[in-house]
């Protein structure tokens, strides 16, 4: 059965559902037989209204019957297992570690948006450029690198420029830890803007446990726990660098203040070293 | 969630099987019982002892009344399922592999390894209602194009027209039942290229999925033969399960037994590994296992699901509610 659409082409806006215009779904039965009848109307692809009459047979079945199951719950033991204890015999134990399903980390990271980021940057016969210090190509060589802390040659001058204002004699050698506001770079650490610092860490808390609680997050690209040199035990606070800084904001809302290991950690940004 | 571990077998797990209900789980092992689990709370409820060689895999009727099951002791046998209780034992001369009952349970497809001078087959077996009427002969025995290579799986098609089997030679073959004419085969770029390890039938046999040593896992049309999907994995597949709730297959797998006590058990990757049906995405895996995994089958209610390993262990796991509600 088809009758063509009366309404007007103008006064149909676009996204317009207008399945209002139909006669409301009937349905028939079932039947003694169990057919089903079930009568709707739609529009086709050329806005013409169509019928459509779906003939299914309801079927009660006996399949789920619970009395059965039930009955098989009272069976009597056999085999090796006639002796076994009510509740299972020491051969049944509930995990006591809770397992999750986990979900692969390629889901958490946005790293194609990452790659094709970094894909952009690279000038066209540039791709030799690339900087070893932050490991951006073909933006500029090693030396000329902005967030520079690595290189030595420009760390002395910058070291022998701020020295001087601070009242010493420009051309003598100052001992590093003498050096004011410049701390010596730790290879282990990056400058990163999206760096976040998490203190009361408890000692036995890893960097890979930093991962796994930070990366529900979202993509990290560093955890770092500060270990005493000396003893090598933990000293309570790390840093984690994230991919986005959006994050990171999330990750500081959510985990400052949480409990974790016994421990309320305290979590913010990382204080930008000064240089 | 909170697993439970079944200990109950001495040796590693080699197949499992739920009942139509979905309440009772029958595991098998390299050691000679089978065994009879509550699937619900793991409770062990009995043993089938009879068997004298590793039980390699079991069937159960749709009315839980009868077990089959399928051992290297060159014998197949059928138990009462409520007291254990042995009703007839099948004599082959080789071990007996793979059972499978089929729809109506008046008939059993089992395969045979290839041993000393004897080559693989397919036995059909008539399943008589009265275990006293019941015969050792076989209704029909299919042979395998190349007898040297064991056949891992042999399952009945929609309406038993149809037997799918699938083996160490990496081919999946379609058989006729009525005339024992082999029909389809997968051709070499679509199937596998190493050993079939395992084939699970979705609930309504419209499809099945069969899991291989060359670490994929591909979902095929029953009827047509059809490759529908691959899923890739990084280990070998042993075991594959197929979700009747929602679009999951889940597959098992490991390194090969020798291969595990050398490395480190992070590396082994022993989880299930769940991949969505249709996007062949990874959704997660679920670890817990001390080496490979050898068999798996979910609830045919959907909710729980278990796995067995080769570190003898059965885990039961009853999902989470958010479980359910997973997008990709």
């Amino acid at each position: 059965m088809e009758k063509t659409n009366k309404v007007m082409w103008g006064e149909i806006e676009d996204d317009e559902n207008f399945d209002y215009l139909l006669p409301a779904k009937q349905m028939i039965g079932p039947d003694e037989n169990g057919i089903k009848k079930v009568i709707e109307y739609r529009f086709n692809d050329e806005g013409k209204t169509v019928k459509v009459i779906t003939t299914t047979r309801v079927r009660k079945g006996k399949a789920g019957d619970k009395r059965v199951v039930e009955r098989r719950t009272s069976w009597t033991k056999f085999g090796d297992a006639v002796h076994d204890v009510a509740g299972g015999g020491g051969f049944t134990t509930v995990s006591k570690e809770d397992i999750l399903l986990e979900r692969p980390k390629s889901l958490y990271g946005t790293k194609p948006e990452e790659t094709k980021a970094s894909q952009e940057l690279v000038k066209p016969g540039a791709v030799l450029m690339i900087c070893r210090n932050c490991g951006k190509k073909g933006e500029h060589w090693t030396a000329r690198c902005p967030t520079n802390n690595h290189s030595s040659t420009t760390d002395h001058a910058e070291a022998s420029t701020r020295t001087g204002t601070d009242h010493h004699k420009a051309d003598s050698y100052v001992p590093p830890n003498k050096r004011g506001s410049i701390t010596v770079p730790d290879p282990r650490k990056r400058n990163d803007e999206n760096s976040v610092r998490v203190s009361n860490l408890s000692e036995d808390t890893r960097e890979e446990d930093l991962m796994d609680l930070f990366g529900t997050f979202g993509a990290v690209a560093r955890a770092y726990v500060a270990f005493d040199k000396m003893t090598g035990t933990s000293r309570g606070f790390g840093f984690v660098d994230f991919v986005n800084r959006e994050d990171a904001q999330l990750a500081i809302n959510k985990l400052n203040g949480y409990g974790y290991d016994h421990l309320i950690l305290r979590v913010a940004w990382a204080t930008p070293r000064a240089n | 969630m909170r697993p439970i571990l079944m200990k109950g077998h001495e040796r590693p797990l080699t197949f499992l099987r739920y009942n139509r209900d979905g309440d009772l789980l029958f595991s098998c092992a390299k050691d000679h019982t089978p065994t009879l689990w509550y699937a619900d709370n793991g409770e062990r409820h009995g043993t089938y002892r009879g068997h004298n060689g590793a039980v390699w895999s079991c069937d159960v009727s749709r009315d839980s009344s009868r077990l089959i099951t399928g051992s290297a002791d060159q014998t197949a046998k059928i138990w009462e399922v409520k007291t254990g209780r042995q009703l007839f034992s099948f004599k082959f001369g080789s071990p007996a592999r793979s059972v499978d009952f089929s729809v109506g349970d008046k008939l059993a497809v089992i395969t045979t390894d290839p041993f000393m001078e004897r080559t693989s087959a397919i036995h059909v077996k008539r399943i008589a209602e009265d275990p006293e009427d019941q015969i050792d002969d076989s209704v029909l025995i299919l042979q395998n194009p190349d007898g040297k290579k064991r056949i891992n799986r042999a399952v009945w098609g929609p309406l038993n027209e149809t037997i799918v089997s699938g083996g160490e030679d990496a081919v999946i073959r379609v058989w006729d039942t009525e005339t024992g004419k082999l029909i389809k085969e997968s051709n070499e770029e679509e199937g596998h290229k190493k050993t079939i390890t395992s084939l699970c039938k979705a609930a309504d046999d419209s499809h099945f999925i069969t899991g291989s040593l060359d670490k994929t896992a591909k979902l095929w049309d029953m009827r047509t033969l059809t490759l529908i999907k691959t899923y890739t994995t990084g280990v070998p597949v042993n075991a594959v399960a197929m979700s009747p709730l929602l679009n999951h297959v889940v597959l098992g797998g490991g390194q090969d037994a020798s291969a595990v006590t050398t490395t480190d058990h992070r590396a082994g990757k022993f989880e299930a590994k769940f991949y969505d049906k249709i996007l062949q995405e990874e959704i997660g895996g679920v670890k817990g296992h001390f080496g490979p995994i050898n068999a798996l089958a979910f609830n045919p209610d959907g909710k729980s699901f278990s796995s067995g390993g080769e570190d003898g262990y059965v885990r039961l796991h009853h999902f989470d509610s958010d479980y359910f509600n997973i997008k990709i």
